[in-house]
């Protein structure tokens, strides 16, 4: 037990104090009543007007708040944060075709990003090539088109891998884009086990959330943790699963639901590692969080600093982790592209500056900001500068990186931090009733949920309880911007072209025998002799396309497609 | 004349039905749900033509499968060069009259076979898990040309009789864990299901509930009239497609069974279908007209149902006075 | 029973994108506002749509879409419409398309388009006052 942090009789004047000034609130609100008859966040968590030391007199600094770098890390994951290095700044970038998008690469590196992120385009996502008749008018839409690997290699052209972290938003299909991540890096040159960066390869938010869906729960998970077991091993910096709250945020979710599912997400990966028999402290280094930075300030903030705590704890007291670097919530963040609008979208850089500082002021790792036009489309050079200058600016002209976790301390902070984890965990501890996270899944739980709460959130928004500056207060047209990206449909064509062509050339003798051996593990238990990353790069080295890679899997797990429940 | 412009158009619509055209079929289902007067006279046309497919329907909680398990039959059917209707249904909201209908999502893969016809209603107030016109909607895919029709019940409540009333073969759907919701209906079990199927069958507590399910029917069988037919009890696992061949046999079994030498089991099942049918058209058409008649005499229920309130009468008063009067 | 008869409405997302909050938002809507919607989901081609769209004798169309991919999706409904004399549904759109495109859709026969910031009362508002169910058969 610690000591509380403010004697009994301190909390009690300080309270009766309160309870004064309380009455005197209410006798002016007579005169001039509030703006609003109820004041939440906008995930509807209900805030008072004002915090006092009273709200957190049950708390202990050193055991709950404690100091960056130290057990439970809700001031931060390192002990030395922005002052010994500024987050990574990460633009996620793809459009058109490898060329285009490796163009964009050199632009944001020159402009001073200092990690890449990779978009891939919907066929690609969902683990079809580009001549697939299903892929018919979305290559280079939504990020880049990725068949083989001599994509792979005209889209990382002229950049050291060694010396840059990339991550790849890649869910289903991640195992093969790792895999030829890898073999195109070594074909490069560069030493597997020198390699940065991420997967996303979250496949159990995609059955809650993002749906982008091919395979059953259990092959998923399979090929999750045959990645991280591959990681463990083989390529020891790179971090095979980012664990995404994003996108559960994005669908709709609070706060608290995008902190628990995703935490338990984590759960799930932890136990499924452990039941291959990895121990705990050998992969949980490398596994790494997403959250979404959305509009509500200091909801998002407290609510990074109530993860961190959450995560180091489960880590310690129920896997019984004994290393520190295992109990480490790791987190790239993104700000919240549901937040932003069509209707006048210059507006939208201020609210990417407020939600981009609120993750600054939450810790993360590593930061992607929208740009105003991501509404629309892919962003424009010119959009995308602006974003990433907006990291710049923060970083070194607000001062708000000088000093770490400055808003440790503050009632109101430290009461929403603590008030956000006691309902996050209780949603934790329903789960473990439900028997899972798959178990949950299939009763629909999460997803059920996520869209009340999204439900809930359009009604409030079109009662006026719920505001968006341009959309329901305010109300305007939205414009044509004088700068918007258009993709060409001459980019599917060529792209079809150049893997028809790449079909042609490939060594079929090499690429069958490839394929059989990748059948073959599938086919078996799970195990290293099974894992099927040495096999996938061999056979991307072979010629494979994404899609191939895919349908193999397609054909030896089945598919999955979305119940859609209501 | 001979026949008047209206008799030609509605058989034209007939032959194309009877032909297996999808639209004027989906327009006369449509017509059928909004219990529109034209569709009788179309389904009197119709009726004749019925009697070929084999009906089975499927009932249980929500949440056990249902639909899973008719898209993995379905393609059994298609491999055996069967054409089939499917009737999915899912509840009317009670507030806004409104319904998400959405069965047909776990049968996709067939949304592209000309072979399968799939049919989304909604309860619309009926209480019986079946839709009022459900009856009506079989006949129509059954004239249609459908060898087989798969009806998929809301399943709550009382709809497994209703099914087993409407249906050739009925399958009742559970899965691991429901032992309450099997024994609330240990009443007249064999009144139900012809086919028993605990789904999701890798779930824990599968062999109990098989063992529970296998109790009650050995009961029902004592103290039924005719033991001749013992129904299964099925594991299966309708998303990885487990157990779904044994299935599709034990309907393939009920039906010779059905159909065996002397028919005695497919007269008394056709008995009780075209019984209920009778009952529920009259039903629906002795209120109807009773009310019509009220209404023409400027008679409306308000008088009745203020009385009933007030205590002065009793429903069971007031509906034989009524009866008097109407009959007379 | 024999009144008005209910607006039967597809909800589908075609091609491969996979955000459906704002089509689920819009079913559930149009649930709560009296129709009868067939929800098939994500990852719809355009045939499939348009068979559902026949089997079960909707009203109207309404294809939700946010990723671009509506300039082959849209048409090809269109057409499929047309080759099986189904031209009397109703197609309106949902999500995110560049203001070029709507005049363009719309030219080929897409009823309406709603963007992000559309009121769930203002697209229920107008299925009411500019479709109506279809009309009988034989009459």
């Amino acid at each position: 037990m610690g000591k509380k942090m403010l004697s009994e009789s301190a909390v009690e004047r300080i309270e009766k104090e309160y309870e004064d000034w309380l009455e005197e609130y209410h006798k002016a609100l007579k005169k001039m009543p509030e703006r609003s008859e109820r004041f939440s966040t906008v995930s509807d968590l209900e805030v008072k007007a004002l915090y006092t030391p009273a709200d957190i007199k049950d708390g202990d600094y050193l055991e709950d708040i404690g100091l960056p770098g130290r057990y439970p890390f809700t001031r931060g994951v390192q002990s030395t944060m922005y002052r010994g290095r500024l987050w990574t700044m990460r633009m996620f970038a793809g459009l058109g075709t490898a060329d285009d998008t490796n163009a964009r690469f050199h632009y944001l590196i020159s402009h001073g990003e200092t990690g890449l992120s990779t978009a891939f385009d919907f066929p690609t996502l969902m683990g079809y090539d580009t001549d697939s008749p299903l892929a018919r008018g979305e290559c280079g839409k939504c990020g880049v088109a990725i068949d083989t690997i001599d994509d792979m290699r005209r889209l990382f052209a002229h950049i050291d891998l060694e010396k840059v972290t990339t991550s790849m938003t890649i869910n289903p299909p991640a195992s093969v884009i790792w895999a030829m991540y890898l073999a195109n890096a070594e074909n490069q040159g560069f030493d597997r086990r020198k390699l940065g960066g991420t997967i996303q390869n979250d496949c159990l938010k995609e059955f809650i959330a993002q749906k982008t869906l091919m395979l059953p729960p259990e092959p998923s998970l399979r090929l999750v943790i045959d990645t991280v077991e591959f990681g463990t091993r083989e390529a020891p910096k790179w971090n095979t699963i980012s664990i995404s709250g994003y996108h559960i945020r994005e669908a709709g979710s609070t706060a608290v639901q995008e902190l628990a599912f995703t935490i338990y997400d984590g759960i799930t990966y932890v136990e499924e590692s452990i039941k291959r028999g990895l121990d705990v402290d050998e992969f949980a280094g490398r596994l790494s969080f997403f959250w979404n930075s959305h509009i509500d300030f200091f909801e998002e903030i407290a609510k990074m600093r109530a993860g961190r705590r959450m995560w180091a704890r489960i880590m310690k007291e129920r896997f019984k982790a004994k290393n520190q670097r295992s109990m480490l919530m790791r987190f790239h963040s993104q700000t919240a592209g549901c937040s932003l609008t069509a209707q006048e979208p210059y507006n939208n850089i201020v609210r990417t500056t407020t939600e981009a500082l609120a993750a600054v002021l939450g810790g993360a790792q590593s930061l992607h900001t929208n740009s105003l036009d991501e509404v629309y489309m892919i962003p424009s050079e010119q959009a995308v500068l602006i974003a990433l200058r907006t990291q710049q600016i923060l970083a070194h002209e607000t001062g708000v990186a000088n000093v770490i976790d400055p808003l440790a301390g503050s009632y109101f902070v430290e009461a929403l931090t603590d008030r956000i984890e006691e309902e996050a965990t209780a949603y934790i501890r329903k789960l473990d009733d439900m028997g899972g996270m798959v178990a949950a899944i299939e009763r629909d739980y999460p997803q059920m949920e996520i869209a009340d709460a999204a439900y809930h959130f359009q009604q409030q928004l079109e009662r006026g309880e719920k505001v968006i500056i341009g959309v329901n207060k305010f109300p305007s047209d939205r414009p044509e911007l004088e700068f918007v990206l258009k993709i060409d449909e001459e980019v599917e064509r060529q792209q079809i072209a150049r893997v028809s062509q790449f079909k042609d050339d490939r060594d079929k003798v090499r690429l069958g025998k490839a394929m059989d051996e990748l059948r073959r593990r599938c086919e078996g238990p799970p195990c290293w002799d099974n894992n099927v990353m040495p096999a996938l790069i061999e056979a991307v080295r072979a010629g494979a396309t994404e899609q191939e890679c895919c349908d193999l899997y397609r054909d030896v797990f089945g598919t999955y497609t979305d119940p859609g429940s209501f | 004349m001979s026949h008047s412009p209206k008799k030609t158009y509605a058989m034209t619509i007939v032959d194309l039905i009877l032909a297996g055209d999808l639209r004027a079929t989906a327009r006369l289902l449509r017509d059928i749900d909004d219990e529109l007067p034209t569709a009788r006279n179309i389904l009197k046309k119709l009726y004749p033509h019925t009697g070929k497919a084999h009906v089975v329907g499927f009932t249980g909680s929500p949440g056990v499968g249902k639909s899973t398990l008719v898209d993995q039959l379905t393609t059994r059917y298609r491999q055996e060069g069967l054409t089939v209707g499917i009737l999915a249904v899912d509840p009317t909201s009670p507030f806004s009259g409104g319904a998400i209908l959405g069965d047909r999502i776990r049968m996709q893969r067939h949304f592209l076979d000309s072979g399968v016809f799939i049919r989304s209603l909604a309860t619309r107030g009926h209480f019986g898990g079946l839709t009022r016109s459900t009856f009506d909607m079989i006949n129509v895919l059954d004239a249609m040309g459908k060898d087989v029709i798969l009806v998929e019940t809301v399943g709550v409540g009382q709809d497994e009789v209703e099914i087993a009333h409407s249906a050739h073969t009925t399958v009742l759907v559970t899965v691991p864990g429901m032992g309450d919701e099997v024994q609330a209906i240990k009443a007249g079990i064999m009144e139900i299901g012809s086919i028993f199927v605990v789904n999701k069958a890798d779930r824990e507590g599968s062999r109990g509930t098989v063992r529970e399910l296998r109790n009650l029917i050995e009961l029902g069988l004592r103290h039924s009239e005719d033991a001749s037919w013992l129904p299964p009890i099925l594991e299966t696992e309708g998303v990885k497609g487990r157990g779904i061949d044994e299935l599709h046999l034990a309907i393939r079994r009920h039906k010779e069974y059905l159909f065996a030498n002397d028919r005695g089991q497919l007269d008394e099942v056709l008995r009780k279908r075209a019984r209920n049918q009778l009952i529920e058209a009259l039903k629906d058409e002795a209120l109807k007209t009773l009310l019509q008649r009220r209404q023409a005499r400027g008679l409306s229920l308000d008088v009745l149902i203020r009385k009933i309130i007030a205590h002065e009468s009793d429903p069971y008063s007031l509906v034989q006075e009524m009866l008097s009067e109407e009959l007379q | 029973m024999n009144g008005e008869r209910k607006l039967r409405i597809l909800v589908a997302k075609p091609g491969l994108d996979g955000h459906d909050r704002g089509a689920r938002i819009i079913a559930r809507a149009f649930r709560d506002a009296g129709f009868e919607v067939v929800y098939t989901g994500c990852h719809q081609t355009p045939e499939q749509i348009v068979s559902t769209a026949i089997q079960e004798d909707v009203d109207i169309i309404g294809l939700s879409i946010l990723s671009g991919a509506h300039t082959y999706s849209f048409p090809r409904v269109m057409e499929l419409l047309k080759e099986n004399n189904a031209e009397d549904i109703t197609v309106i759109g949902g999500g995110i398309f560049p203001l070029e495109d709507i005049s363009k859709l719309k030219a080929i026969g897409i009823k309406e388009i709603f963007e992000p910031g559309a009121k769930i009362e203002d697209i229920t508002d107008w299925v009411r006052q500019n479709v109506q169910p279809r009309r009988a058969l034989a009459s």
